[in-house]
């Protein structure tokens, strides 16, 4: 069995055989051709028949899955007619006296080039629509115009789809998506959201696996980010347990939608959702969240090559915020580190970034960052309810600190006229230093937010990156639970709220235990948001 | 040569469906048609140009129309514009 990690785009489970697609056609092309008229006509006649397929594939899809998608193939076709392509491919195979096929490779690379190029990241995902276009045509040149078969259920394992591929695949076929590139915003993905079904992308799968592994079993666990190849008994009976719960829970989800987060006593708990950026937004809506109880900043700074602006940082922040309409919004101040990096960021490599330059540590050693992001919060601030929340904290006089590098951003943009609201000041409590002086730090702020993730890994010395040490790794160890005890009760002697954004907040065998402690605000994937408040509203 | 200007709303900017749907109505057009901001002005009857503009919302967006049909033409993609982007 082998076990790879990825990203999660949709929480489902499926089990499934192994099909791999690669995705240039593998054949030697002649890259001159003698004869440039003859060319010409070839490169005409593959254009005109892959519009045809074009066209077919836009009337199935719009008829199967409606507008958007078929707009898709609606827009390659133009791109296929695009007189830029045209001209490109008319010089290369007339003056250059390239082969149909060699110019149509070239062109296809030129122009996904220049997409991939662009900064906007919708553009971007677009350079997968030119070589989409582009490889279909080459196809059709070299008389490779197949079709793919799949097994009744299929785990495709592929770098990315090209879009055309996702449509044109048998989709009852398709049980899961395991891809090694791809995004959120990738053709594939909005396909999966759409099927419902699991799909990870940027996962770890090697290259090596080709498809001499079709037919293997897998499994693609979407709540969890993990595709097991081969799995042993345990992970597979585990793995079906955990389908029949989440058709269960699917099921009896919907009647929770507006419902009240309260116990049979009262007790009343704010569901919250976990963000990374505007685009968890849908998720967040859909699945009915209270608030934002962690928005992960730092995903506005990766994968960039510069700082984002404070004006980005804002319209991000605002339209999370305004999306929200009154629900309280908690963003986290910049939480990176050598485990988390951007080139630009100029951190150095560390032998243990765990424990180093990291979270609010990075903030305070670049005030220029951390006062920047600080300004794009408060303005956003003016247009719902925003609260701050610092990483990472172990010491009362980081978040003191902090707390007059907050005040001095409001004095400033009160001086320059810019309306701002009156943000919480809070902290996330993840080191064990922070839970043995909670009592103290509870006194300099308005709310913790426990992050377990850290705090676990802190506590029991163990690296969540090394899978070799999984057996040691115990988030139920008595230790957290005890630390956990600690954070509720340091908050609530102090008269501040504590909540947990962590991982374990989402563990439905926790919630009752973690009630009991205390614990008024639970921040979870959106998945979960339902599940836990039916749980909540059985209990005493 | 007749000239409009226009402020993109939409707030996906002009992503590949209204980049389609601007090159489809701009092709019906018979005078020269180009789309941009006034440094970086592309032929609008090709879509690759045009999306490569990766224009967003509060984006100024200056269309030229030269030819027979450029006063036509300009109502034509002027109300284009409002009713999509």
């Amino acid at each position: 069995m082998t076990k790879h990690y990825g990203k999660s785009i949709f929480p489902a489970v499926a089990i499934g055989k192994i099909k791999v697609i690669e995705n240039l056609p593998h054949q030697a092309i002649e890259t001159h051709a003698e004869n440039s008229e003859e060319q010409w006509q070839l490169l005409l006649e593959a254009k005109a028949e892959t519009d045809r397929q074009l066209e077919e594939l836009f009337e199935k899809t719009s008829k199967e899955l409606g507008e958007e998608l078929a707009n898709i193939i609606d827009v390659q076709r133009l791109m296929l007619s695009d007189g830029d392509l045209n001209d490109s491919l008319e010089e290369m195979i007339k003056i250059d006296s390239l082969s149909a096929a060699e110019a149509t490779k070239r062109a296809g690379k030129e122009f996904s080039e220049f997409f991939a190029s662009l900064d906007d990241p919708y553009m971007k995902a677009r350079s997968a629509d030119v070589l989409d276009v582009t490889n279909r045509l080459l196809a059709q040149l070299l008389g490779q115009g197949g079709q793919t078969t799949l097994y009744d259920s299929t785990v495709i394992v592929a770098d990315d789809l090209m879009p055309s591929q996702t449509l044109t695949l048998d989709r009852k076929k398709i049980a899961a998506f395991a891809l090694r590139k791809g995004s959120a915003s990738s053709h594939t993905a909005i396909l999966a959201k759409s099927m419902s079904i699991p799909c990870l992308v940027q996962t770890d799968i090697p290259t090596s696996l080709g498809t001499e592994s079709d037919g293997k079993d897998a499994i693609v666990d979407g709540e969890d980010a993990v595709v097991y190849i081969e799995p042993d008994e345990a992970v597979l009976s585990e793995m079906q347990k955990k389908i029949k719960r989440l058709e269960k829970e699917r099921a009896g989800l919907e009647k929770m939608r507006g419902l009240e987060t309260i116990t049979k006593s009262g007790k009343k708990i704010s569901l919250n959702a976990n963000i990374g950026g505007v685009g968890d937004l849908p998720a967040v809506l859909s699945n009915d969240a209270e608030g934002i109880g962690l928005f992960r900043s730092e995903f506005l700074y990766l994968d960039r090559n510069n700082y984002p602006s404070e004006d980005e940082l804002f319209e991000a922040y605002r339209k999370v915020t305004e999306a929200m309409d009154g629900k309280q919004v908690i963003i986290r101040t910049l939480d990176i580190g050598a485990d988390k990096k951007a080139d630009y960021l100029n951190l150095d490599d560390e032998e243990n970034p765990a424990l180093g330059l990291r979270g609010i540590r990075v903030c305070i050693e670049n005030e220029a960052v951390f006062n920047t992001q600080l300004r794009a919060i408060y303005r956003a601030s003016a247009y719902g309810n925003v609260a701050i929340m610092f990483p990472m904290i172990t010491s009362v006089w980081e978040v003191k600190h902090c707390k007059e590098q907050a005040a001095k951003i409001k004095e400033q943009l009160k001086n320059e006229g810019v309306k701002t609201g009156e943000p919480e000041l809070g902290i996330m409590i993840e080191t064990p230093a922070a839970v043995m002086i909670s009592k103290d730090l509870a006194k300099e702020v308005a709310f913790f937010s426990v992050g377990t993730n850290d705090l676990t890994q802190y506590t029991l010395a163990i690296d969540r990156q090394n899978s070799k040490i999984d057996r040691f790794y115990d988030p139920h160890h008595p230790a957290v639970l005890e630390m956990l005890r600690l954070i509720a009760k340091s908050a609530i002697e102090n008269g501040i709220w504590a909540g947990i954004c962590g991982e374990l907040g989402a563990d439905p065998k926790l919630t009752k235990s973690f009630i009991e402690m205390g614990y008024t605000e639970l921040s979870v994937s959106p998945g979960y948001i339902l599940g836990l408040r039916e749980l909540i509203r059985e209990m005493a | 040569m007749v000239s409009i200007q226009y402020v993109i709303t939409d707030e996906l900017g002009i992503h590949a469906r209204p980049a389609g749907q601007l090159v489809k109505a701009a092709s019906t057009c018979k005078c020269d048609v180009k789309v941009g901001t006034p440094e970086n002005m592309v032929d609008a009857k090709r879509v690759m140009g045009v999306m490569r503009l990766a224009l967003k919302q509060g984006d100024t967006l200056t269309m030229t129309f030269d030819g027979e049909d450029e006063k036509e033409a300009a109502s034509t993609l002027e109300n284009f514009l409002k009713e999509n982007l």
